[in-house]
This record gives C-alpha cells, structure tokens and sequence, in this order.
C-alpha cells in the first residue's frame, strides 16, 4: 500500500513540536525518542510500519484538545490510535504525523442502571465496559474478537461487530452520546443519554469514520441486562451450499439466535490439527448460539434442530451443558490460531448477502487455486460477514504481493455479488484502494464533503479510508 | 423476491428526471405523501419514485424506492410473515390529515423522519434498520451510500446521515432496510394505578430484567374513569411468552398486582394506540415529542404541567399535549423537544425542532452547505 511522501518542512520541525505539546501536557505524555516511538509504528496491520514523529497519550478531553490546537496550528498531521487492535491499518502512523492515543484515558465516568447506560473514557477496553457491570446482571454487547485488548475509542472509530452483533446490533447500535474533540481543539457534545438524535444525527456519521471526523474522549455506552444462560448446537454438513440454504431457513423462521458462525473444510482442518476439539470431519461446520431460560433455550435448540434435519446434516451435536458449550466453541476461538500455525495470514471481511454464500466460497476456492494460495473460512453466516484468511509466506519475496492481490479479488467479488469491502473492520490503508469499486467518484466526493465539514484542514488520518488519488487536492498533495 | 411496479429502466428514469429538475429548480420540498410532514417547508414539490422494490425474506433485506407507500410494503411483508420492527408511526390522526386515499405515508417520508415506534426501545430506530440509500443532493447528483448488507463499515456512514434530516440533505430516491420475523406472540402485563415516578421505576426494572422487554409504555387515567395504566410487552414463541410473562410479574411484584392480556387482537390495538399517539387526536392542543433520559421525564412532566401525557420508550419518549404556545423546552436542562402539532404561528415562533448548541449548528449548517450548497431542499426545516 502506498502512503503519502513525509513532509519534509513538518519533519523540520518536530523540536518547536514537541517543545510546545510538553508545556501544554508535560513531559511524560510526550514521547519523541526514536526507539520509543517505535512503539507506534503499526498497528495490527503489521505488515506495514513506519514510526510517527511523535506520539502524544494525553490524560483528560482537555489535554486532547491542547495537543489538537497545536497540531493544527502547525499544520501537523494526526493519527488517532485506540489500542493499535486495527486490522486494517487504520491507526498505521506517517513519519510526519503525530500519533494521539487514547491509552491513559480509561475511567468509568458513571453506570446508570435504571436508564441502562454507562459514560466512560474512550481509552478503556471493551471487556472491562462489561466487567464493570457483569457483577450486577449487565453486559456491553458489541464484542469483537479482540476485545481483551481494544478500546471503546477504536470500536466507536470502525464501528466495530462482534459475534453476537447478529441480534444486539453493532456499535452504532449501542452508541447514545460522545463528547469529541475536533481538529480544532474545540470540544463538542453529541448526543447523551436520551435515545435519538435531536437535529441531524451526527453521531450516526461520527460512528465508523475511522478517526477522520474528530477524537472521541468521553462516551455514553447502552447496557444490556445479561441473558439467563446460553448454549451452542454444532451441526456439520457434507456442503457449503447446503449449510448455507440451512443458515437462511434458520432465519427466516423466526429465531434469532444470538450467533451463527461457519467454518469451511480448510479451517476446520487447521482447527482439528491445532485445538482437537473434536469437529466431525465435513465440509461446512455451522456452531449455532441461543440464549434464554434453560427451557426457552431447549425449545430453540430443538426448532433449530428440526430445521437442520431437513437439509441431511451429517452430525448434530447439540450442548447440554456448560462444559460442552465450551468444547463447541473451542474449536471456533481456536480457528484464528490454528491457521496462524500454518503461516503468515491475512484476514478479510466483506459482507455479501446471506443467499450468495456458496456461490461466493466456490469462487474464492476458484481463485485461490489460481493465486496458488490456500484460503480458510470462518465467519459471521447470520449477517453474511466473512473472513476469509488467506495464507501467505511472509519471508518469501512476492508472497504478501500476491496474497493481496487475492485479497483484493476477493473483495471485488463481494461488492460485485452485492455485498461490500468490509463488514467490520474498516477501510483503514488496507481497501482505501478498492474504495472505488464499491463508490463512484460522486459517492467518495460527498463522503469526503463530510470530512470537509469537520476536517476543513484535512489534518486528521489523512491518508485512510479515501483513495489517495481522490484526496490530493484536500491533503495538498497535488 | 423481485417485484417490479414498474421497471428499473423507469425507476432509472425517474432518478434521472427528479436530478434535472433539481439542477434546474428553484427551491424543492421533497414529498411522499405528506402524512409525517411537521416542520414548515416551501417551494415545489418533488415527489420521490414510485413503487419499486427487491424483497429477499431469506436474507432479511428489501430495497424499496422512496415513492412506494408504506402500506404496500407492510402488507409485502405481512405475507412472508416478516415486519418493519421499529414500529413507524403512523401520524396522520395526530395531525388531523384524512387517512384515505393517497396519504398512506411513503418509505421515503418514513426514512427522512427516522419514524420509530415503542420497540424502538429494545431493537433500535427506524435509522438502525437502514442498510443503504440513494439520494439526489443539491447539485443534481445520484449519490448512493451503504449497501443491502446487514453489516457495512465501508466509507462513512451517510445512511444514518441522512435518516431523519427530514429532507434538508437532499431527496431520497431508494433505500435498503433490514426486515424482521413477526413474532409469533404478544401478551401485555398491565399494572394499574402507578403514579409516574414508580410507573418509570417500574418500567426500567422491567427493561432491566432479561426477559427481553420489547415495549414500556405509560398511560394517565382517562375521562372515561380507567385507571392509569403501566405496560410492558413481551414478544417471542409461545412458550417463551408464558414463560417470560410470569418471571415478569414476580420481579415486578412490588409494584402491585398486575394483568395480562393474552388477545393478540388487544395487544395490536394496544401497541398501535400508544405507537400512533391515538389518545391525542380528538383532544385540542399542542403535541410535543420529547427525548430524555427516562429517569428525567417524571420531573420534566411535573414542570410543564402537561393537559396529558404519554409515556413510551420507558419514559425515554414522552408525548406532551399542552395548551397552545407552552414552551416545553424552557423546562429542559437535556434531551430534546419537537414541537408536532401546533398553529404554523406557534411554530415559527417556538420553533419545531430543538435548538442545537452553538458548535453543533455549526456542524449541521456546514453539512447542509456541502449537500446542498444552493439551498435548495427544504430551506429552513430544521434550523
């Protein structure tokens, strides 16, 4: 992917830089120290790397505000970083940019259980958002897979999924209000407690804008109460066609189970080899998740069960308790692993419409063969969100090439069978490129009219999301 | 499942007219039916494409163009058992308009007024089911923006953008929604009596229980001597009901004895009257519709003195009736307040929708003066 030329007169002037962020946050907060700022040299897009100028964790919306207010002053690019958990690059630094992160920002601000939401600090993880109200009853849904590790700022920046997104919905989904700091360094309030938006609904373009818009500091967050208990049913298929047909009858019928994940024969392999979860060796492998009483989840299990009879499953395996729920799953949370065992990866995610599922792995298995590339699947089925993981060799010259070449095949499948680029990671360096197989130069300009608005000095992640050749003229690089 | 009312090729044609027109026009009122129109707009009037659309029940999408009645799309989905979950309101009767003949309400109005009902407090607005739009802006062009996937993070997000901005961005020509399952059953348990503040305590306990609550609604004792009425809905299989209501009525025990009605029949009517705020529209006044957090509203509700008051969402919307030019928001410290029905000189000088900030207006004046350079849409709507 290829980045933007440094600005040779901003690089210039990293000392008056760094002098000016310290009186404004002190010292600590700013790290300028080539072997330290080497820290922030990618995210987990690792395969691209440069060390930023400088890199700047302030500790309150104040602080964010006073580094914004001089970046943009000396007109200093900005990227904003959450917990550097990208897996399209979107917190990948310039040598000429300043990278902002959220880190040192991680208080609970207020959990307000009778309205049901709870105000944090943008730099907190998505697992401790749960862990604080767990204890009484609550949980924070989004829940992507990394969320050990990723924060609240980066989830609101890519609008981040998760396995259970099927029923409770993505970020913008659970997101009420943010207070934001814009490339200014004025501060503005969107949105709070209440459950819509008042005039425009900037919060619904501020969720998923991948750091172009503003940096999030503060957020009001919707709790859900937690489910009384939840459990897998495993069903294995001899094809993904017909795994695929059993997905839209589960759906059509009413249920709305809580996750519908598939894994294809490669990854299933990689997984038997890896976890010994004990799959059944079969082409398709659907884990279906439902949650409710003991009883509400039987009688689910048992519709979906009746579905699955239907379409000739070559094994069932339903869960009755929690230590089978776990070996169910083992297998699933192992998948990323175990092709990682196998080599270097890359991980895809467009979304195509459920119905084209096996025509759409037919066609990736198609085009692997012809790249002579392995690809395994695992993925959302429910919303027809996929990852393919294609399989590379990283020390062998031309292979990272030809993998994104793949890659980029594949994603123009999904936008052609009427899907999209990406179902949950954002566009970050790593689609920007393909952006136009999925918009037209008018779709991008309006798009880029919006970053306009809030970004008039296109200071802010510059040089993600759009093609590089449809945003010279704002960045100044004609 | 594609059917066609007309063909794509005049669908294309139509698109193409409205964005010469628009090239050429003066200043545009985008229209469906007018049955959700409350702010006060001028000009010609554009009217979005007729019915057009590409229903996939296995995939729990339709693309739908903006001109196609609302009705025509219920009854679509009716026949495959599936729904609009977010409950649109229907508000002709609030606002006195005659229900018949063409005026059923649009998909494209239902976009532009992000128009969500009472399960929008468990599964989200009418915005949060918007998978994709095509919209004509100001300049005459055909921007489209999100897909017919159910999850979508490429670009931003100009979907929600444009989901009720009330047809001040530009005019909406097609969007793509994500439908839902009817489910099988309804029971309301209703506790009778409450006053507001235990009826909003009793209804977050209810949304805080985890048997999946899908609507809390409040209503005050009416002329005709029935009490004050607290509701909360479940939905699901049969089984799941019965079983939900009864773990409900324990956790809600000290709020008093409750009912339920089992009539699926009732349960529509109850559900729809709260959705299409039925108890206003013989009653004289103003309507306001108001978004707060739902601990608030008691208090709000106390300071204005309402002549009534609906409470839906849990107490996170209300419907205020008030005497005419009672300013509600003077009362308000957060959330906000629109103004739905009033005499045009009560709107101009209240205003119909909720003062922004100073740094939001700006935000919201520069989108506009991006999508819409030469004010041509809708001038003034909204701010």
């Amino acid at each position: 992917m290829e980045m933007p030329i440094p600005n040779a007169a901003i690089v210039s002037r990293k000392p008056a830089l760094v002098a000016k962020l310290r009186a404004a946050i002190g010292a600590q907060g700013v790290i300028d120290a080539p072997e330290e700022v080497k820290a922030y040299e990618c995210d987990a897009l690792a395969a691209y790397r440069c060390p930023p100028l400088v890199a700047v964790l302030p500790s309150s919306t104040q602080e964010v505000a006073q580094v914004l207010r001089i970046c943009h002053e000396m007109g200093v690019p900005v990227v904003p970083r959450g917990a550097g958990t990208s897996l399209a690059g979107g917190s990948l630094p310039t040598a000429d940019s300043v990278i902002l992160g959220v880190a040192r920002m991680r208080d609970v601000l207020e959990v307000d259980y009778p309205n049901r939401t709870i105000k944090v600090q943008t730099g907190i993880t998505n697992l401790a958002v749960t862990g604080e109200v767990e204890g009484d009853g609550f949980f924070y849904a989004p829940d992507p897979s990394s969320q050990l590790a990723c924060a609240i700022a980066g989830n609101i920046a890519m609008n981040s999924g998760g396995a259970h997104c099927l029923k409770y919905g993505v970020t913008t989904n659970n997101l009420l209000g943010v207070t934001m700091v814009l490339p200014d360094g004025e501060i503005v309030e969107i949105g709070g407690a209440h459950m819509d938006a008042s005039g425009l609904d900037l919060l619904g373009v501020i969720c998923g804008s991948e750091g172009q818009l503003g940096l999030v500091t503060e957020a009001t967050l919707r709790i859900l109460p937690k489910p009384e208990g939840a459990r897998p049913v495993l069903i294995g298929f001899d094809s993904n066609e017909v795994a695929g047909t059993c997905v839209s009858d589960i759906i059509k019928s009413g249920l709305i189970p809580v996750a519908i994940e598939f894994m294809d024969r490669p990854c299933i392999r990689a997984t038997e080899d890896f976890a010994k979860a004990g799959y059944p060796d079969c082409e398709a492998l659907l884990i279906i998740e439902v949650e409710g009483s003991e009883a509400e989840i039987d009688d689910q299990l048992a519709r979906i069960v009746k579905i699955a009879k239907q379409h000739n499953p070559v094994e069932i395996r339903e869960s009755t308790s929690a230590e089978e729920s776990a070996r169910i799953w083992l297998g699933r949370k192992s998948a990323f692993g175990a092709m990682g065992q196998l080599g270097d990866y890359m991980c895809l995610d467009g979304t195509i419409p459920v119905g084209e599922l096996p025509y759409v792995l037919k066609r990736i298995a198609a085009l692997a063969s012809e790249y002579g590339l392995r690809v395994g699947n695992v993925f959302h089925a429910g919303d027809g969100n996929m990852h393919p993981l294609i399989l590379y060799n990283a020390n062998k010259e031309g292979d990272l090439e030809k993998c994104e070449a793949l890659g980029a095949d594949i994603l123009r499948l999904c936008v052609d069978v009427g899907g999209c680029l990406t179902g949950e990671h954002g566009v970050g360096i790593e689609k920007r490129d393909l952006m136009t197989h999925q918009y037209t130069l008018d779709d991008l300009e309006a798009q880029m009219n919006v970053k306009d608005v809030f970004d008039p000095a296109w200071i802010l992640n510059p040089a993600k999301v759009f093609p590089l050749a449809t945003s010279a003229s704002r960045r100044g690089q004609l | 499942m594609s059917i066609l009312a007309v063909s794509n090729t005049t669908f294309a044609q139509q698109q193409d007219h409205l964005a010469a027109q628009i090239r050429a026009g003066n200043i545009v009122v985008p229209r469906g039916h007018g049955s959700s129109q409350i702010g006060l707009a001028a000009g010609q009037e554009l009217n979005a494409p007729d019915a057009l659309w590409d229903f996939d029940p296995s995939a729990l999408t339709l693309t739908v163009s903006a001109g196609t009645p609302r009705d025509t799309i219920e009854t679509l989905l009716r026949d495959q058992g599936q729904c609009l979950a977010f409950e649109p309101p229907h508000m002709q009767g609030l606002l006195g308009q005659s229900k018949v003949g063409n005026n059923a309400g649009t998909i494209g109005g239902m976009v532009a007024t992000n128009a969500s009902g009472p399960r929008r407090v468990a599964v989200g607005a009418c915005r949060d089911f918007c998978l994709g739009v095509a919209y004509v802006d100001g300049l005459g062009r055909l921007i489209k923006n999100g897909g017919r996937v159910m999850k979508n993070v490429t670009g931003l997000d100009l979907v929600k953008l444009m989901a009720g901005s009330h047809g001040t961005l530009g005019l909406i020509t097609e969007v793509s929604l994500k439908t839902q399952p009817i489910p099988e059953m309804t029971a309301t348990l209703t506790i009778e009596n409450l006053n507001e503040v235990d009826a909003v305590t009793a209804m977050s306990a209810a949304l805080g229980t985890p048997f999946s609550v899908t609507g809390a609604a409040h209503v005050r004792a009416d002329r005709h001597g029935a009490f004050a009425r607290t509701l909360i809905r479940i939905e699901g299989f049969e089984s799941s009901v019965s079983y939900r209501i009864e773990a409900l009525q324990n956790a809600l025990e000290r709020f008093g004895h409750s009912t339920v009605e089992w009539d699926q029949t009732a349960n529509a009517d109850i559900w729809r009257a709260i959705r299409d705020v039925d108890r206003f529209h013989a009653m004289t006044g103003d309507v306001w519709r108001v978004s707060v957090k739902p601990s608030d509203a008691p208090k709000l509700v106390e300071a204005v003195q309402p002549l009534d008051v609906i409470y839906d969402w849990g107490g996170g919307r209300l419907w205020l009736l008030t005497q005419p030019n009672t300013d509600v928001r003077a009362q308000m410290t957060a959330g906000h307040a629109t103004l739905v029905r009033a005499s045009d000189a009560t709107k101009q000088a209240l205003g119909v929708f909720h003062p922004e900030n100073a740094l939001v207006a700006k935000i919201s004046a520069g989108l506009r003066e991006k999508f819409d350079p030469m004010q041509k849409f809708n001038r003034g709507m909204m701010s």
